[in-house]
């Protein structure tokens, strides 16, 4: 029997996080009741015009660098005909022909294996409205997501796997969030995915007959719907069949594809410059600002905390999963020059309490505060379990570690403070003191237990340790 | 009303004349022109109004725009707040009468710089429906008629704007022309129409036709009035991608400018065969009175000329074609339901209703040029077209300063003449189209009548003026030369 290879391309549509939308001043936001953020534009009314928004631009400009894609100078708003309710002009204002970038990468780490997967083009256009289908049969239209400005990422057809689909659609999803281009929500719909999927027998370099699988809103159903739609594709090829080109959509209750519509149903979408909007126009200098301000992007960050900074993979992989701790972790290091130190912290403190939706985050700690308690602690002025209750003292406050370590009278004991307390600590015990100067040195530790104790914690052990053998020597 | 629209404003903000008299003229008028059927909807109550304000604000001494108290009539294709704006199509009312017209929420730019500029709106005028035709006939609330002879059509698509100025209802009208459809409706009543310099007005608010082609511009009974007016309207409009940024210049101030120094080209094309003789002869008398001005008359070839009909009706329906998708029977205008939950035949039904022949002609036009495999042929070889007539027109500016012709091939048709041959009504705009497609300022002002016959009566001829982008100024220091030699008339019953 013949082996298959399955070859997936993705098509991922990201709402661009700008406050208004594409082509009108309403606001683009999520959540308003419905129809309230409209105007005459969004609302198609006779004789309204597009405005192109310039944030979007630069948004669509940014991704596309991470994406490492070519900036067009030039390109150019389409519209595509439908009619549809939530379509309410008759036609979507996409790009087509000139879209605004191509031609790009994006690198996924499979199993410990980098690959890069190249991307075709990047395009930027409006989103529609949202259909809502009563129950009496009545559907009612909400025009708030009418014009929303959204980027489609197109990947080339170099997936091989369900696992390596999702794994592209989170890296994906991680360097859009990174740049503040998407919030990376895909509930509610921020970040949208279809797949195409076809077979080839193994070895073979021509692409099959490809459907397009619609409504995979998460990373599992974008896996699943995958691995279900290779198994139909296998199936019917098995059985002597022929894969036909259509659009299918996942049913993730039952967890198979159903056809939507075939080839011979699809639109002709009578794609034609926009006349209402001329060509857009990219200047080379302000191409080259954009690029100096995508800044590292969450891979290289990941590779240079472990190969620079020594931390461990998974350390440097929980650092990076969120623009802000990645934020938080760099201002601390600036200020204190301790990776491990400041990286474990964050890790197994800071992200316990912190409040991560999207692209929004909220730590109950500033990187200055925790740069100086953990200061601190390195400096031997305070010990890990003082500096865990010093921690969640200023959680939420604007509280100074210094102050937090002063006023509950944690100020460590050290230098001559400690010496009346070594002193007295080696005349309680004189017999194990007679047992260290006859050479049984480990018994160091019990003076220092003993001084420690006397301390209530406050002493500095290695002071201590170093007092005590001053003194016992003498 | 013979006064000029600049000397009518020095008389309201002086004290002479006030709002509300002109306004009551013009609503006077107005009843008396109701055969003509060149309004479909009269705001008698906001006139008024509106023109109290006006000499109340006078009286306070505040400062009046450069349109203070002018009664003017707006093509319906463009939207009024509150007041219906049909664009003479079913399919923006609610029952099919003009009455149950949308009211938009909103001004289109330019009735709020008409506003703003102290104007005061009696009337949405009557139009070939959506803008499409050249006869206003096409309305879905029945055809203008000529003032000048009631058997005949004004032109069009704004037919009522310039009805309403030849009867001298208003001194001032908003067209708006996407193939000829302000030059062509001036030159068969024999008053004042410009197209802009697209680019120059704002399209905001213009319920679209052709994208790439529409501009709006003034009708006026003369060229001093029309330069008043184009003043206010142009300028940029953020809220229009299309709008240029080119400062505007003084219209007024060119008017008097003078020919001497000008050379103007005369294209043999436009010259050609269809031209009717008495239009031809009206047209070269224009020319001789620019040549005893002081400009330089020389020929100039546009030899792609004979492509524009072809080309524009392309380039046109395809635009419309997906301008008036948005007239759906979804969120306004006209709904027919063929059955619940049948959201195909909702838009069947919807659009069959709401739309006129003409229109609905133009729709599948444009939809097939448009189409999957056809699209290169016609849509992308006609812009390769429009392209080289634009040529043509930049190689003949490299020599003149304007080119004369005459705006109309024949002076007004009879009703229904042309309404069962689609193509004779198109060549009505083949002098018009070219300059359309190269997106050049043009206008239409008066040369004339011709000669009476037994069976026609004197008739109006237009000459048109076409410059280079943003030489309007030199196009009206033109037009007042060749009004100088031919002084606006009006036609008998409204004099």
């Amino acid at each position: 029997m013949v082996q298959y290879e399955p070859v997936i391309g993705l098509e991922i549509h990201a709402q661009l996080r700008t406050r208004t939308k594409l082509f009108c001043a309403c606001p683009a936001e999520y959540g308003a009741e419905p129809n309230e953020h409209v105007c005459p534009t969004c609302l198609g009314l006779p004789g309204a015009l597009p405005v192109l928004n310039q944030s979007a631009v630069e948004l669509a400009v940014r991704a596309a660098l991470a994406l490492e894609c070519q900036i067009a100078e030039r390109s150019v708003f389409a519209r595509k005909n439908y009619f549809y309710p939530d379509s309410p002009k008759g036609y979507q204002i996409s790009q087509y022909t000139e879209p605004i970038a191509l031609g790009g990468a994006l690198t996924i780490d499979v199993e410990g294996q980098a690959r890069r997967i190249g991307i075709t083009r990047v395009h930027m256009e409006e989103d529609a409205g949202k259909s809502v289908h009563g129950a009496a049969g009545d559907s009612l239209i909400d025009l708030n997501r009418a014009g929303v400005p959204l980027i489609e990422i197109v990947s080339e057809p170099e997936l091989y796997s369900s696992t390596e689909a999702a794994a592209y659609m989170k890296a994906l999803r991680d360097v859009l969030v990174y740049l503040g281009v998407n919030d990376g929500n895909l509930e509610q719909g921020s970040l949208r995915c279809d797949a195409n999927v076809s077979l080839r027998p193994v070895g073979s370099t021509t692409l099959g007959t490809r459907a397009e699988l619609k409504n995979l809103n998460s990373f599992r159903f974008l896996a699943r719907a995958i691995e279900v739609e290779i198994a139909r594709q296998t199936s019917v090829l098995d059985g002597g069949g022929q894969v036909v080109q259509e659009t299918r959509s996942y049913d993730p209750e039952r967890n198979l594809t159903r056809s939507l519509r075939s080839k011979e149903d699809a639109h002709d979408y009578r794609y034609f410059p926009d006349p209402d909007l001329p060509p857009l126009r990219l200047d080379a200098a302000w191409i080259s600002a954009e690029r100096a301000r995508v800044g590292e992007l969450p891979r290289a960050k990941r590779q240079r905390y472990e190969a620079e900074l020594g931390l461990p993979a998974a350390t440097a992989a929980t650092l990076t999963a969120h623009p802000a701790t990645a934020r938080l972790f760099e201002a601390a290091l600036a200020r204190l020059d301790q990776p491990v130190l400041v990286a474990n912290w964050i890790v197994t403190e800071v992200l316990r309490g912190a409040e991560l939706h999207g692209i929004d985050a909220r730590f109950t700690v500033s990187a200055e505060q925790l740069a100086e308690l953990l200061g601190l602690l390195a400096d031997g002025r305070i010990n890990g379990a003082q500096a865990k209750e010093v921690f969640a003292a200023m959680e939420n406050t604007a509280r100074q570690p210094g102050d937090v370590v002063a006023e509950r009278g944690m100020q460590r004991l050290s230098g001559e403070a400690l010496r009346p307390l070594c002193v007295a600590a080696i005349a309680d015990s004189p017999s194990q003191a007679a047992a260290y100067r006859a050479g049984k040195r480990n018994i160091l530790g019990y003076f220092v237990g003993r001084v420690m104790k006397a301390s209530g914690g406050a002493a500095d052990a290695k002071a201590v340790s170093e007092l005590l053998e001053a003194l016992l020597a003498e | 009303m013979s006064e000029s629209v600049p000397s009518l404003v020095s008389g309201v903000q002086a004290g002479r004349l006030s709002a509300e008299a002109l306004t009551e003229g013009a609503l006077g008028v107005i009843e008396r022109a109701g055969p003509l059927n060149a309004f479909l909807h009269v705001d008698g109550e906001g006139a008024r109004a509106a023109a109290r304000g006006l000499d109340e604000r006078r009286v306070r001494g505040d400062e009046l725009g450069p349109l203070a108290g002018i009664p003017i009539a707006v093509k319906d294709s463009l939207c009024t707040q509150g007041m219906p704006t049909t664009a003479a199509s079913r399919s923006l009312t609610r029952d099919g009468s003009a009455r149950s017209g949308w009211r938009p929420p909103y001004d289109a730019t330019v009735v709020s710089r008409l506003r703003a500029a102290g104007a005061v709106i009696v009337a949405k005028t009557n139009q070939d429906e959506l803008a499409m035709g050249s006869s206003s006939e096409n309305s879905a609330f029945g055809a203008v008629k000529n003032p000048w002879d009631l058997a005949r059509t004004p032109g069009g698509s704004s037919g009522g704007s310039a009805a309403a100025v030849a009867c001298r209802a208003t001194p001032l009208a908003l067209g708006s022309d996407t193939g000829g459809s302000i030059r062509q409706p001036a030159a068969l009543c024999g008053v004042v129409g410009i197209k802009p310099t697209y680019g120059r007005v704002s399209r905001y608010g213009l319920i679209a036709f052709g994208s790439s082609l529409d501009q709006v511009g003034p009708l006026a009974t003369d060229v001093r009035s029309a330069a008043r007016l184009l003043g206010v309207l142009s300028g940029h409009d953020p809220l229009d991608s299309t709008s240029a940024t080119v400062p505007v210049d003084d219209y007024e101030a060119a008017c008097e400018r003078g020919a001497r120094g000008l050379r103007i080209g005369v294209p043999s094309e436009y010259f050609a065969s269809g031209l009717s003789p008495e239009v031809e002869r009206a047209v070269r008398a224009g020319l001789d009175a620019l040549r005893d001005a002081g400009a330089t008359i020389v020929d100039v070839e546009l030899p792609h000329t004979r492509y524009g009909v072809a080309t524009y009706y392309v380039l046109a329906t395809a635009e419309a074609s997906s301008n008036l998708a948005r007239l759906d029977g979804v969120r306004f205008g006209l709904r027919v339901e063929a059955e619940r939950g049948n959201l195909d035949g909702l838009y069947g039904a919807s659009r069959s209703a709401g739309f006129g022949r003409e229109v609905q002609r133009r729709i599948l036009l444009g939809t097939f040029v448009l189409s999957s495999g056809y699209y290169d042929a016609y849509y992308a070889k006609a812009q390769r077209v429009r392209a080289l007539v634009a040529r043509d027109f930049e190689r003949a500016f490299a020599r003149v300063d304007a080119i004369a012709a005459p705006t109309s091939p024949t002076v007004a048709f009879r009703l229904g003449e042309r309404l069962t041959d689609p193509l004779a009504m198109y060549l009505a705009d083949v002098y018009t189209l070219p300059a359309s497609l190269a997106g050049l300022p043009a206008l239409s002002v008066p040369a004339g009548l011709s000669t009476a016959t037994d069976a026609d009566p004197a008739l109006p001829v237009g000459l048109q003026l076409i410059g280079p982008a943003f030489a309007e100024a030199s196009l009206l220091a033109l037009a007042a030369c060749v009004e100088a030699a031919c002084p606006p008339s009006t036609p008998e019953p409204w004099a």
